[in-house]
């Protein structure tokens, strides 16, 4: 339990995951959502780069003179896969704002509430 | 940040405030040292992701339908619970900025120690992308072409309809 500060970076990204999560269920416009899945997805981003920080590292980069000094890098596999998560994440919204456009034109509105109500008309 | 995003109604804002929300993200890469990954935040988040938010509110609308109570009680509960049992599951991790954490321990001293003489390039996540991950970056390429596609064919079935 004396261990309790140090663990902040990870209840920060919790607080973001779950404001994210909760405007994804909680919120009725569509674009709003998307928004929300946007920060819950930075919030995993985060979890990742920060599990990868050492402290007093530098970034993965080799320094070719370093002065005969030890030179301590930041865990570099976390960036490459956080690298491919967020274009992939790009793709997904992406995909996701055009499925709403269409949605907008067929139903005429974004509001989930809505979309329900003239399903159950038709 | 993230809870002005979750009070307006105004979308036109909270696509802004989303913008910003993903360049402070990216500075907090940087202090992360993950200087890779922050130049693609702040490009792709910060860049393409507001243009495409602010491509969909100009073809459909930006504002929110306002009205109902604001707060709505079984998300919330699901929320925090869902946080307290994460933040329980935390106790366990190790320490932020730990060397010795499991995740230091087991193919990274490796890449760093291997990749610069193995690949003769500097900037170790670059040589892992692009060089010991190599295919894995070509699967991503074919999510984002596929993702192109699916964008694209929607659209175009939007444009015939107009005709």
């Amino acid at each position: 339990m004396t261990n309790l500060p140090g663990l902040y970076n990870y209840w920060i990204v919790i607080v973001l995951m779950m404001t994210g999560f909760y405007v994804v269920i909680a919120r009725g416009n569509l674009i709003k959502k998307i928004v929300g899945l946007n920060i819950f997805q930075t919030s995993v981003f985060i979890l990742y780069i920060s599990m990868g920080k050492i402290d007093g590292g530098t970034a993965p980069i080799i320094v070719a003179d370093t002065g005969g000094a030890e030179v301590v890098y930041s865990n570099p596999l976390p960036h490459v896969l956080i690298l491919t998560a967020i274009v992939v994440g790009i793709a997904t919204t992406a995909l996701g704002l055009a499925l709403i456009v269409r949605i907008k034109e067929a139903y005429g509105t974004v509001e989930e509430d809505e979309i329900f109500a003239k399903d159950e008309q038709a | 940040m993230a809870v002005g995003i979750l009070r307006l109604h105004n979308l036109l804002a909270v696509v802004m405030l989303s913008g910003i929300y993903s360049l402070i993200s990216a500075c907090l890469f940087v202090t992360l040292d993950a200087v890779d990954v922050a130049f693609t935040e702040a490009s792709v988040g910060g860049g393409i992701a507001t243009v495409l938010m602010l491509a969909t509110l100009g073809l459909t609308t930006d504002r929110e339908k306002t009205g109902k109570g604001n707060l709505r009680l079984v998300p919330l509960a699901v929320v925090t619970i869902t946080g307290a049992a994460l933040i329980y599951g935390t106790l366990d991790m190790p320490l932020f900025g730990d060397p010795t954490a499991p995740i230091q321990q087991h193919v990274a001293p490796r890449y760093i120690e291997e990749s610069p003489r193995a690949t003769g390039i500097p900037n170790i996540v670059t040589s892992v992308l692009a060089s010991y991950r190599g295919y894995d970056t070509m699967g991503e390429l074919t999510v984002i072409f596929t993702a192109g596609i699916g964008v694209v064919l929607i659209m175009a079935g939007r444009r015939r309809r107009e005709d």
